[in-house]
């Protein structure tokens, strides 16, 4: 008999005045019994519905199926067919917008908690000892892969488990992109990351680090070097900025400048070799989900009042409802439909407040959604010492710029078709470098949908 | 891992060193940069490439020890290893089609400034080198000038060599004497880069300066070494280092770069305390 609760079990976590003042993950997983009571919610419907809202297609309720049951290395195995980074997706997949939005127990009800049962499958395999990983047999291709992020591993993943030789190129020091450098240790914590990527070398997939794609070596260079085919998965790239005045005082940051400090420089931690700065009050301007993983970190850093500015409504946020909650639960403070006009010096060109207008929300805009228009005399300044703007990304030049006939949009996103394919033969894209700043799974999806494109294309060489 | 395959002090505060580093000498140009972390858990920073050797496989860098990780890195000795060396960076100093141009370097810029000054010699430009430095004991490169430059003029604040007074003094007579240059390449403090480009303005010189703000991950990233260039938000990292020295707000990179003063003093006096050495 199935589980026919109407409510998911709740995910233990860190209560929010704890949590605040750590780094350390908030949501702290299911135990066996919690995984095995959830998964029995699961009606294994005929048509799963549930799948088709997964970006990677995994088998769900077969998954399901085998932690009702107790069988966790079975689940484990059904989920890795699929996915590459389960403990990453399990975490950080907007999993209400995707597979769990398309639960038939969410018709009446919350859906079968299917990304903390993916969590709980990742987390059991990752801890159990002598995980033995079949190394494929080799078919003696070899594709290269620019950047370690979600679409880049997942597509090294793919094409590893299909026997090819794979060499993943990331420019920074340490395997992971966005991963690593953006998502912070209390969402995601490095070592499960640094897991996933472990697996993935089990496997056979080589990891050089310190590669400048597109400066160090072209795309050319690569095929030249023997690489039947390449992907590139090199994320979002540089940080966009409002244009107002007072933008480059000291104290303003991007989110992305900011998070790389505190994630991958480990600013966080006590006497960093990376200097952060501690401030007292903190702007975050924007709504998505690196807004609120800006604004957590900030208060984690100290801050006494940390704020999302934000130009629209509530119901407009891009950020996950999760993630909303949880910066609201830990005192974040949303100044909604407020948009910045300036940022104020103090005497020492530090930031001195933020002058801001109030908003209104006018006709729909191209996007759908409402059209913000400025309030007439609602001009007031925020009292704040450091400002975080986080509103998009705009793609990495350096590949563009170094490859010749890869054609990209005006924007600088590389053209790529559905099946990842570019205008130059045998070179694939995906992820952010593609659609524009999105989300990990999204990059995944595309990864795994260039993986099956890549070995269609080498084997029909 | 990256291997020092040379080091050598240029002066108390100046270090040369050679690196292992095979790609990164295959494509270097001047006027690029690299990232390097010292150690694990070090931080990122950027040196501007000092020199190459496309047959040996090296890169030079020359740094000044102003800070914990410059500090950390003059501890290392030759046959030592570099944890993280990332390369080349940025976009190279453009030198097609220049006659004449006079290369001025201050300090530890002139290790900027000298492959510059040798690319520009190679293809045949007449190279006039001004190099600044605060006294005679802090002179680096002279003789590799003096082989890459039909002139040279150096300068130290004290007069202790060469001639007494500022960079802008020595190139303002040149220019005075009649001198004709396609264009002027600057490379030092960012003080003294802005009044080149004030001295130069008066005569409409084209010129050129090499841009060094704080950084982090130095591919195009995380918008840290922002300038303001010609009213635009220009990255150093992707968009420079080298940019219209007419068009740059110096007065915001000055105050930009003295953001992390107080922490890079305290985190440099606890550095000496580690290797047992005064703060000079």
């Amino acid at each position: 008999m199935p589980n026919m609760s109407l409510k998911k079990n709740p995910m233990p976590s860190q209560e929010p005045d704890v949590r605040n003042k750590n780094f350390l993950e908030v949501a702290l997983g299911y135990t066996e019994e919690m995984a095995i009571d959830e998964a029995k919610r699961c009606l294994n419907c005929k048509h799963s519905p549930c799948v088709s809202g997964c970006p990677v297609s995994i088998h769900i309720p077969e998954f399901i199926k085998e932690v009702a049951n107790g069988n966790f290395a079975k689940a484990y195995e059904i989920i890795s067919k699929s996915s590459s980074l389960p403990a990453v997706c399990g975490r950080v997949c907007p999993q209400e917008s995707q597979c769990e939005a398309k639960c038939v127990r969410g018709i009446k009800g919350e859906p079968v908690g299917i990304g903390r049962l993916e969590r709980f499958v990742a987390d059991w395999h990752n801890a159990q000892e002598n995980t033995e990983i079949k190394k494929p047999k080799s078919n003696g291709h070899k594709v290269a892969i620019v950047g370690s992020g979600p679409s880049g591993l997942t597509c090294a993943g793919d094409l590893a488990k299909m026997g090819y030789d794979v060499t993943v190129f990331e420019a920074l020091h340490l395997a992971g992109g966005v991963l690593v450098y953006g998502i912070p240790e209390f969402r995601l914590p490095k070592s499960i990351v640094q897991k996933e990527i472990d697996t993935l070398k089990e496997l056979g997939v080589k990891v050089e680090t310190n590669m400048v794609i597109g400066k160090v070596l072209s795309i050319d260079e690569l095929i030249d070097d023997g690489f039947e085919a390449v992907f590139i998965g090199s994320g979002a790239g540089l940080p966009r900025f409002m244009g107002i005045p007072g933008e480059n005082l000291k104290g303003v940051y991007s989110a992305n400048e900011f998070l790389t400090r505190v994630n991958l420089m480990k600013s966080y931690k006590e006497n960093p070799t990376t200097p952060i700065m501690h401030a007292k009050k903190v702007a975050v301007v924007g709504g998505g989900n690196v807004a609120m993983d800006a604004a957590r970190s900030a208060k984690r850093l100290g801050a006494e009042e940390v704020y999302i500015v934000y130009r629209r409504s509530e119901e407009e946020l891009p950020a996950r409802k999760e993630e909303v909650e949880h910066a609201k639960e830990e005192g974040i403070i949303f100044k909604l439909l407020n948009n910045p006009v300036e940022i104020l010096p103090n005497e020492n060109n530090f930031v001195g407040g933020m002058k801001c207008v109030e908003m209104e929300l006018g006709e729909p805009d191209e996007s759908g959604r409402r059209r913000p228009v400025v309030k007439e005399d609602s001009e007031f300044t925020l009292d704040v010492d450091c400002v975080i703007m986080s509103i998009g990304t705009s793609p990495n030049p350096l590949i563009k710029s170094t490859t010749k006939g890869l054609e990209t949009q005006k924007w600088g996103g590389i053209i790529a078709d559905e099946k990842g394919a570019t205008s130059r033969i045998g070179v694939y894209a995906g992820g952010d470098a593609v659609t524009g700043a999105a989300t990990v799974i999204l990059a995944m999806g595309a990864g795994k949908t260039a993986a099956a494109a890549i070995d269609e294309y080498i084997q029909n060489k | 891992m990256f291997k020092i395959l040379k080091k050598k002090v240029l002066n108390p505060t100046v270090t040369l060193m050679e690196i292992d580093a095979p790609l990164i000498a295959k494509k270097a140009e001047p006027g690029q940069f690299i990232i390097l972390r010292v150690d694990e858990n070090g931080e990122r920073i950027p040196l501007t490439v000092a020199d190459f050797d496309r047959q040996k496989g090296t890169v030079t860098i020359i740094f000044q020890i102003v800070g914990a990780t410059t500090e950390a890195l003059n501890h290392k000795e030759e046959g030592d290893y570099i944890q993280d060396f990332v390369g080349p960076l940025g976009v190279p100093s453009h030198t097609e089609g220049l006659k004449k141009v006079a290369v001025v370097g201050g300090g530890v810029g002139c290790a900027i400034a000298y492959p510059i000054a040798k690319k520009l010699h190679q293809q045949g430009t007449e190279v006039h080198s001004v190099v600044g430095f605060r006294n005679k004991d802090l002179v680096i490169l002279e003789e590799e000038f003096n082989n890459v430059s039909d002139k040279v003029c150096m300068m130290t604040d004290d007069g202790s060599y060469g001639r007494k007074g500022l960079v802008t003094d020595a190139l303002k007579d040149l220019i005075e004497s009649g001198e004709q240059y396609d264009e002027v390449i600057t490379i030092g403090p960012l003080i003294m880069m802005k009044f080149v480009t004030l001295l130069t303005k008066q005569y409409n010189i084209p010129t050129i300066v090499s841009m060094n703000p704080i950084m982090i991950d130095g591919t195009g990233m995380c918008g840290g070494c922002r300038l303001t260039v010609g009213g635009k938000t220009k990255f150093a990292c992707v968009d420079g280092p080298d940019f219209n020295g007419f068009e740059v707000d110096f007065d915001e990179a000055m105050e930009r770069g003295s953001m992390y003063k107080s922490f890079e003093r305290k985190a440099h006096e606890e550095t000496c305390n580690l290797f047992k050495k005064e703060v000079e």
